[in-house]
């Protein structure tokens, strides 16, 4: 095995070793400086991160529901695709286990719709 | 383009599991659709309802040896034998979850999440529990069911996880002392995650090694394999840490006494007992059909493992003030023993599943009894709560000696019998040293046995000892299972060492 197929590689390391460098670098110079409430957050998602008083306290979980809605779809989807890409290959079988995988994902849907998890307030 | 492979299924094999999974999902169903009151009654009876059906399944499968849907599930003996295990202690413990006399609305609250000690977190301390556990314990016991059964590395992952994140969320779920209950629920999540990590990384190195995930695919790559052995060796350590950590060897044992301390007594019961059962079906199936041609690489590092687990179990337990991390120790300290069985390879696959029979009715048994004793802060789970127990509850303190006995292995007892077997078969299989650490391990290990003996009947009562509270049916039945199993396969073991006889090794080709 020649050493040489590995230069690309050695190449785009030092590339994004030099790039990463190079702007925490030169962010700090060239960057406009405006500072306000947000450039304090851990991340601008739209959640104020709550001042948490000392023992812990009540906050909301909406967005991680939804986050979690939004992955029971996402795998759904995920298995959806390759799916139809094959789908006639697969013919009747294929379609049958889809079904199957279908129902199962809606079972969990209908248990969140059911229970009030789709309700924002 | 068109000629994919369907690969051929054998539902009859898969039937136990579906059934216990679409149970689990019809019990969804019920959480979304049927009225309140209802729900509790009809999620027991589809729950019992279940696990006997599968169970039938299994039994009707009993001769089956096939591997099947490409290679993803391979039934056998010892892996029916396992499934039929896990399902018979699952139902055993199926009485304590469900059980609703002893706590008024069960042992479980309603939201996991409710921080500790907020006001939402105190109402529902009053209001009846979620009836969710049901479907979350089917779910659970299905995976574990799944996971003696894989065939390859992959369906073991997914089945590892369909058992793990039930079983996570259940620690959470205790009706009493909320804050170490979720503490428990979040170490266990954390640890466990990260031991699933380690698993998958181990995965990903065998099938650089083998290219395959196929269970019998590795053990022919293990001999024809032109990769570095070094991808075999880092592969199989991360495999075993991922397993280990379920199994709760030292020393992937932080978690154990922490989780079975918070977790709710029913739930620590099913993990002590079936999560055991199904770890050591993972460990023994993986090392017997997968790496039992490259034995010598492993068997000196799990040998250690096995010492260090019954060694360090055991002397901890000695120094435990609380009875659940007593049992959590001891259950350390079991995990060595049955991993003595693993080391032993074929010679031992038999009397390894013997010991998680016999071990899982005793801590069924014994967790059961420690939900009784209460007083006005739920249970009293310190030792020191328990002197003088003896004079007041006469029978529950002559039960409890007798499932303390049946652990320190005395005769006449399970306990006895299944450490008995399993030793002699690992002496056989030349692992004289391992048996001889055990034997020694074992004296150690019944002292906090014999304390806690001494201290229900010869200790004088404190000044508030709390009571023993009177069950329903289903604790009483739990119990009764507990204290009969350990008599019978301690008296009359021949029965079962016949059945496990038969199982015969593992399918490895």
């Amino acid at each position: 095995m020649s050493l040489s197929q590995w230069v690309p590689l050695v190449v785009l390391f030092t590339l994004a070793t030099l790039f990463a460098l190079f702007s925490v670098t030169i962010a700090p110079y060239i960057g406009p400086r405006r500072y306000n409430k947000a450039k304090l957050e851990a991340y601008e998602c739209g959640i104020e991160p709550t001042p948490t008083p000392p023992g812990g306290s009540r906050f909301p979980v909406k967005f991680y529901l939804t986050a979690m809605l939004f992955i029971i779809f996402d795998i759904e989807i995920v298995f959806l695709y390759p799916w139809a890409v094959a789908f006639d290959s697969l013919g009747m079988f294929g379609f049958v286990e889809m079904l199957l995988f279908i129902v199962t994902v809606f079972v969990a849907y209908t248990y969140v719709w059911r229970r009030g998890g789709l309700d924002w307030d | 383009m068109n000629d994919i492979q369907l690969p051929a299924i054998d539902y009859a094999a898969l039937l136990p599991m579906l059934i216990v999974f679409g149970a689990a999902c019809v019990g969804i169903l019920v959480e979304a659709f049927a009225p309140r009151g209802w729900r509790f009654v009809i999620q027991v009876s589809l729950t019992i309802g279940g696990l006997v059906a599968g169970l039938v399944a299994i039994i009707v499968n009993r001769d089956l040896e096939i591997t099947t849907i490409g290679g993803a599930v391979t039934v056998d003996g010892p892996g029916l034998f396992l499934q039929g295990a896990i399902i018979i202690l699952g139902i055993v413990s199926l009485g304590l979850i469900a059980e609703r006399r002893l706590e008024r609305g069960g042992p479980f609250v309603a939201e996991a999440a409710h921080a500790a000690n907020s006001d939402g977190d105190k109402r529902q301390e009053r209001e009846p529990g979620a009836t969710e556990v049901f479907p979350l314990t089917l779910f659970a016991i299905a995976g574990m069911m799944l996971f003696c059964v894989s065939g390859d590395l992959l369906t073991m992952f997914v089945a590892l996880e369909v058992f793990s994140l039930p079983l996570y969320l259940l620690c959470g779920l205790a009706r009493r002392r909320r804050l170490i209950s979720q503490e428990a629920a979040l170490k266990y999540f954390l640890l466990g995650a990260f031991a699933s990590a380690f698993f998958l990384y181990g995965v990903a190195l065998l099938y650089g090694y083998a290219g395959t995930v196929s269970l019998t695919g590795i053990r022919e790559g293990v001999l024809q394999s032109e990769q570095s052995g070094i991808l075999l060796a880092a592969g199989l350590a991360l495999l075993a840490i991922g397993l280990l950590f379920k199994a709760a060897a030292v020393p992937f044992h932080v978690w154990t006494p922490d989780v079975y301390q918070g977790a709710p007594t029913p739930v620590t019961a099913l993990m002590a007992a079936c999560t055991k059962a199904a770890a050591f079906g993972g460990l023994l199936r993986v090392f017997n059909v997968a790496f039992e041609t490259t034995a010598w690489d492993w068997q000196p590092v799990l040998a250690t493992v096995a010492i260090l687990t019954m060694v360090v179990g055991s002397i901890l337990a000695v120094a435990q003030t609380d009875i659940k991390r007593l049992l959590a120790y001891s259950s350390v300290a079991n995990a060595g023993y049955l991993l003595v069985g693993v080391v032993s390879l074929n010679g031992a696959v038999g009397s390894s599943l013997f010991y998680l029979i016999a071990y899982g009715f005793s801590v069924l048994g014994a967790f059961a009894m420690v939900t009784l004793v209460r007083d006005s802060e739920g249970e009293a789970t310190h030792l020191s709560r328990w002197a003088g127990l003896g004079k007041g509850s006469p029978l529950f303190s002559a039960l409890f000696t007798f499932l303390m006995l049946g652990f320190a292995g005395i005769p006449l007892t399970s306990g006895f019998t299944s450490k008995f077997a399993l030793f002699s078969s690992a002496w056989d299989s030349d692992q004289s040293v391992l048996v001889i650490v055990g034997v020694l391990s074992s004296v150690v290990l019944a002292f906090p046995y014999l304390k806690v003996v001494v201290l229900l009947w010869l200790n004088p009562p404190g000044e508030e000892t709390p009571t023993v509270s009177v069950p329903s049916m289903l604790t009483r039945a739990v119990i009764f299972a507990g204290v009969a199993v350990t008599f019978v396969l301690g008296v009359a073991p021949s029965f079962l060492l016949d059945i496990v006889a038969d199982a015969g090794p593992f399918l490895a080709k």
